[in-house]
């Protein structure tokens, strides 16, 4: 009675926050109310018993993706009133089409039996007296490995091509260059001059020396002082 | 077991999914909403298939929002990347300056 009634809460408040997800008209909003229905979805999956899951979703979600679209959100430097411009005009088609597929989802759900023989084609029956964590884990781990290291592969691609998508060179950074370090000798930054005593002296000009590759030019702020690199 | 029926769940699903559809038809000019709607969808889908799981009391169904969610946070990673890219280069996020795109 009380996992119904919690039931209908979260549900509620899901459907609700989903709701205000695509129609707020401000996008912060949008994400908080995000973080909202992933929390009331965690609540579902608890209820179903999927106790990992629920903290996964929790974790995963909230502290990572949803922080991510936060981040993205309050980063760019958009006039997001202005993209709403055509918001009335997508309201019809977009409400239909939405219609349209809640009625087919509807009509399908109300059609559909679980077959008989499904009881007998588990692939992993639920074992009894286990958690939940550690009944996945022994499926996770034996039968879908492979998927396992795919999944793993594909969240170290997405980590590389986000990196490489959003690494910049800005020009004027400093940057430490240890092969540029290693490949000073004091010849290239020091000047013994023999000063005769009482006439003063002009410095010469530095004869620039020839590297193999010298594409940037040195920093001036580098030779004035002789290696201040640590 | 479900403490409440499988037909529950599925209609809470189905309700989130045609939500999804519509935020992504609403907010066509935006696409950081766009991202936030396909979430939407595929958490949608995570719940159908954690309430088949218990409904059958079979394992695998759990075991696939595992990996549906590791390619949801790979998507949004990208996604939002590409976003930020993007934004970088042109100054603006608009849906219909994006079909210039080529090449």
């Amino acid at each position: 009675m009380i996992a119904a009634l919690a039931f209908y809460a979260f549900a509620a408040v899901l459907v609700t926050s989903a709701a205000m997800v695509v129609t707020s008209r401000n996008p912060v909003h949008a994400v908080l109310f995000l973080i909202l229905a992933f929390f009331n979805a965690a609540g579902l999956f608890l209820l179903a018993g999927a106790e990992f899951l629920a903290l996964i979703l929790v974790i995963v979600y909230v502290g990572a993706v949803a922080v991510l679209f936060l981040f993205v959100v309050m980063m760019l430097d958009v006039n997001f009133a202005e993209m709403r411009s055509g918001f009335v005009r997508y309201l019809p088609v977009g409400g239909a089409i939405g219609v349209v597929l809640l009625a087919e989802l509807l009509i399908v759900g109300l059609a559909w039996t679980v077959s008989p023989e499904a009881p007998r084609l588990l692939a992993a029956p639920i074992p009894e007296g286990v958690t939940n964590t550690q009944a996945l884990g022994r499926v996770i781990y034996t039968d879908y490995i492979y998927l396992f290291q795919a999944a793993g592969l594909v969240l170290l691609v997405a980590m590389i091509g986000a990196i490489v998508l959003t690494l910049r060179d800005r020009p004027g950074t400093k940057r430490q260059d240890v092969t540029r370090q290693i490949d000073r000798s004091r010849r290239d930054t020091l000047d013994m001059i023999s000063v005769p005593s009482g006439q003063g002296m002009t410095v010469p000009p530095k004869p620039e020396v020839a590297k193999p590759e010298s594409p940037k030019p040195p920093e001036p702020a580098h030779t004035s002082h002789g290696g201040g690199h640590h | 077991m479900l403490a409440v029926g499988l037909g529950h769940y599925l209609t809470v699903a189905a309700i989130l999914f045609s939500l999804g559809i519509f935020g992504i038809f609403l907010n066509r000019k935006n696409v950081i909403v766009i991202l936030m709607s396909i979430e939407l969808l595929l958490l949608a889908v995570n719940i159908n298939l954690v309430a088949f799981s218990a409904h059958l009391g079979d394992l695998t169904g759990q075991i696939f929002v595992m990996f549906i969610l590791t390619v949801a946070a790979a998507e949004a990673a990208i996604g939002l990347a590409i976003v930020v890219v993007y934004f970088r280069n042109r100054g603006s996020i608009a849906v219909e300056d994006i079909n210039v795109m080529k090449g």
